[in-house]
């Protein structure tokens, strides 16, 4: 091989090289970056809970979801939904959540034979080991710093994956951005110190909103005095919902 | 001078491999987006993005500002923890343009039925009427003021508030008993219920009143030796005093 | 499905609960596809590198041909993942940002290193020295395209081709662990989902691969034999008996692999059992033990037994190599089904089950699937076109 290719060969590998330096090196420099916005992530880590004695199946929170975020009325798509568990005398539990429960639920077949009967609303729980953030082949599902799981709809490829990864059938894909989608916390409320749209609303005050690790907050008090519970503990999600007085028969 | 002869083939290949890894470099350095992996492996502008959407939703603390009559009179009733904006709807537009943009005002009796209308599967002491029952083709609001629902009469049947035990004790044997028979209740329970809890029989006596061997009480009713039958155990400790057939 | 299909009429079909987001299947027609042609190319490949690594002389007839079967499969096989997609348009973002800790993310590298530096690369050196020789006596497109096709090489001394003989064994080595990455990393894309207990196994990604090596034998033994007969020619004999050996084996591995997860699954009885033991008996009926287990792998194995070691004479064997093999190929479409589609079709709440329905047209219809199907077969008739693979269409050294 002659000289002039030598070193042409030498100057290729060189300034691949370099090249490939700059895409390591200058995004680690960039992580320093401040904050421009005025709200500090990192001084809030959310959770939500959810007292099931109190809820009422009256579906205004599945109502004021899909109000405040745009969600698709069809009864496809659900950031949030309320279940109804008819346990009979005979054990054998019959559940179901007709459009999500957004217009209330109709009188049960099973009336005279009810031994146990409840609702359970449900909804993302923002895990803290989140399957589908996992499995997301681009990073276009996220954890924020404080503990929201969002997806970027502007990056996302819509492969579906996280909505098979996630065992509490959270997601959905959005028909119009043809991306995935879920419950959000009402990211945009709860930046400006609002609560989501479904705790806004609740009548019996069921749902309650806050932080985790700060040291009062309606959330904080029902972490004290409540027994807890969260959906498929044994999946190892550290789902940062929590639930009292829930029945064993909730999947 | 080399010790290794480098292939023809080799050097041909590795400029098509060096093409390609190239190709790749740049298109990385091109496309991907700039704030990405500034916080985690996520675009980091996304945030921004989301936390401005849209608000629809108020918050009750809003509506106090120019409705704050009416909120005061809501917060000393009944309704006290409801949000304006669950009956009102989304009201952030009103808010921000008052005559503009109107909130919806509830009136038909399905507005209301959807807490109240009666489902086994609410919880106890929570108020619920039977629609087909209760004042008929009547709008809720003719008797019922929503920011302050108190009924135009006290309830004078228990089963207003906790019509499942009711229509449960309906089928059972003991559907000829009051409620009041074990329960006393103040009348106050009535309008306040929390503050002023019913009693619940405290004894096994209470019940051998009528079920004990040599109680003075109706031939039909079924009789126990009280100190045999399960001395340890308080009645209703298995026998749903509601329902005792024991479903 | 789209909005505007009939959600009334859906929910009549729904048994038992399901969440309400489930209504809507997410991975249809298209993601069976997908680890189907994988399969093959897999399959094919490893067939290949039996005669190259395990000096199995008989498959030596098919042995550029697989490389081209495997090849013409892997062109294909990224299309009907990009026309799933929601956005096929941002799809290069698995290149520029992959979340290492996702096994789909590994696709686009393991799909490029497979292309680049397994398939293509062993199919140049493989051919190079033809190349060379064909594009010198060719005339017009022919010898432009063998021309650029060598890349400019033009040294075709007994070193340079012993040295192409040794890259090709290289490749080869390299590239069965590559073939098993290609196509396990899909199965594990199943296989680690906690989700879903249909999926979630240690197993999965063993069955894929073992389905995957019978399937591309199966295609291989299909396509020599077909094309040989289009060539008019007569199969060897020799060769279509190694190839049945082969799947005969492969395929009671198979099977067996399969009976040991389905037995595992009964004996341990886990939570998931009575919903899944309804959906393998109604919704799964057909397409599982009718066709994938019953028609694909037990019929299938009893026919190559037979006609393997029995005397039969040689034209009633080719017979019954060529149904099992057709069988087996139905039988492994219907494993990727009852895997894709059956682990959707029951609730995550494990108390009710709902349908999937096939369109005909559509981005996820059977029309496309057909197209994905039938379009490796078009590349397949262009690639032994520009690069026969036959015997006859080999060169030698001068002199």
């Amino acid at each position: 091989m002659g000289r002039g290719r030598r070193e042409f060969l030498q100057k290729v590998i060189e300034g691949a090289g370099s090249a490939f330096l700059l895409q390591v090196v200058a995004p680690i420099a960039a992580l320093a970056k401040p904050d421009a916005s005025g709200y500090d992530a990192e001084g809030h880590y959310y959770g939500m809970g959810i007292q099931v004695d109190k809820c009422i199946g009256c579906g205004r929170c599945v109502e004021a979801c899909k109000a405040e975020n745009g969600v698709p009325r069809e009864p496809l798509y659900f950031r949030t939904w309320v279940e109804r568990y008819v346990i009979r005398s005979d054990g054998e539990t019959t559940v179901d959540s007709p459009d999500g429960g957004i217009h209330g639920f109709p009188a049960t077949a099973e009336e005279n034979d009810i031994m146990r009967s409840f609702f359970v609303p449900k909804l993302c729980n923002h895990c803290d080991r989140p399957p589908c953030v996992q499995v997301c082949p681009v990073g276009a599902t996220f954890k924020t710093e404080d503990g929201v799981v969002l997806v970027d709809s502007d990056y996302c490829i819509g492969c579906r994956y996280c909505i098979q990864a996630c065992p509490y059938g959270a997601r959905y894909l959005n028909p119009h951005t043809k991306t995935a989608d879920k419950c959000t916390f009402c990211y945009h409320r709860i930046t400006k110190g609002m609560t989501p749209a479904c705790v806004e609303v609740c009548p019996t005050q069921a749902r309650v909103f806050g932080e985790t690790k700060a040291m009062s907050s309606p959330l904080r008090r029902l972490m004290r005095m409540g027994r807890l519970q969260v959906l498929k503990p044994s999946l190892n999600t550290e789902p940062k919902v929590f639930y009292t007085a829930l029945d064993g028969e909730v999947r | 001078m080399r010790i290794w002869r480098i292939r023809d083939q080799v050097i041909r290949l590795s400029f098509v491999f060096a093409a390609v890894i190239i190709a790749f470099v740049v298109a990385r350095w091109r496309f991907v987006p700039k704030t990405f992996g500034d916080i985690g492996h996520y675009r980091a502008a996304s945030l921004e993005q989301m936390a401005g959407a849209e608000i629809r939703y108020a918050g009750t603390g809003v509506c106090e500002d120019c409705h704050g009559d009416v909120v005061e009179t809501k917060n000393a009733s009944y309704h006290r923890s409801l949000a304006c904006e669950v009956c009102h709807g989304p009201a952030a537009k009103h808010a921000e343009a008052p005559d503009e943009h109107r909130p919806a005002i509830p009136r038909k009796r399905g507005d209301c039925l959807y807490c109240h209308e009666y489902l086994p599967s609410r919880p106890t002491g929570f108020p619920q009427v039977v629609e087909m029952s209760h004042n008929p083709m009547q709008a809720c609001t003719s008797c019922h003021s929503p920011h302050d629902p108190t009924p135009p009469r006290v309830p004078d049947s228990c089963s207003a508030c906790h019509a499942q035990i009711s229509r449960t004790k309906s089928i059972s044997n003991h559907t000829s008993l009051e409620c009041e028979t074990c329960h006393v209740a103040a009348p106050e329970h009535r309008q306040e219920p929390r503050a002023h809890l019913p009693s619940k029989p405290g004894d096994r006596a209470f019940c051998g009143g009528c079920h004990a061997r040599d109680a003075e009480s109706a031939a039909e009713i079924p009789r126990i030796d009280m100190a045999a039958h399960n001395p340890r155990y308080l009645c209703w400790q298995c026998h749903y005093p509601h329902s005792p057939e024991g479903h | 499905m789209t909005p505007h299909m009939d959600v009334a009429a859906a929910l009549r079909q729904i048994t038992g609960f399901i969440y309400p987001n489930e209504l809507e299947l997410h991975w249809a027609l298209l993601v069976v596809i997908y680890p189907y042609l994988t399969g093959l190319v897999a399959g094919a490949f490893i067939l290949a590198s039996l005669e190259k690594v395990f000096k199995v002389k008989e498959l030596e007839h098919t042995y550029r041909f697989s490389l081209l079967i495997a090849l013409a499969f892997l062109i294909v096989a990224p299309l009907p993942l990009l026309t799933h997609l929601g956005h096929p348009e941002r799809s290069f973002e698995i290149f520029l940002t992959p979340h290492f800790k996702s096994a789909m993310a590994m696709f686009g590298f393991v799909y490029a290193w497979y292309l680049m530096v397994v398939l293509l690369l062993e199919i140049w050196f493989e051919y190079r020295a033809d190349l060379v020789r064909w594009s010198r006596s060719e005339h017009g497109v022919k010898r432009l395209v063998h021309n650029v096709l060598t890349l400019g090489s033009k040294d075709v001394s007994p070193g340079a081709v012993a040295f192409d003989h040794k890259a090709v064994h290289v490749i080869t080595l390299i590239g069965i662990p590559s073939a098993f990455l290609l196509h396990g990393y899909v199965g594990f894309i199943f296989g680690s989902v906690k989700a879903n207990p249909w999926w979630s196994s240690v197993l999965i990604p063993i069955v894929f691969l073992f389905s995957a090596i019978v399937s591309g034998i199966s295609l291989v033994f299909l396509l020599y034999y077909i094309v040989t007969l289009l060539r008019k020619q007569t199969p060897d004999m020799a060769c279509l008996n190694k190839l049945a050996s082969f799947l005969f084996y492969a395929l009671l591995v198979d099977f067996s692999l399969e009976l040991l997860d389905f037995v595992h699954r009964l004996y341990e009885s886990e939570e998931s059992i009575k919903i899944l033991s309804e959906l393998i008996y109604t919704k799964l009926f057909l397409s599982l033990t009718i066709v994938q287990i019953i028609l694909g792998t037990i019929a299938p194995i009893l026919l190559l037994a037979v006609a393997r070691f029995s005397k039969l004479p040689d034209e009633l064997k080719r017979l019954g190599f060529f149904i099992a093999a057709l069988l087996v190929q139905v039988g492994i479409f219907s494993t990727r089904w009852n895997v894709v589609i059956g682990g959707q079709l029951f609730s995550k709440s494990l108390r009710g089950l709902t349908f999937y329905k096939l369109e005909v047209g559509g981005a996820e219809g059977l029309l496309t699937g057909v197209t994905f199907l039938v379009l490796p077969l078009l590349i397949l008739f262009v690639l032994v076109k520009v690069l026969p693979p036959w015997r006859e269409a080999r060169t030698r050294e001068e002199g």
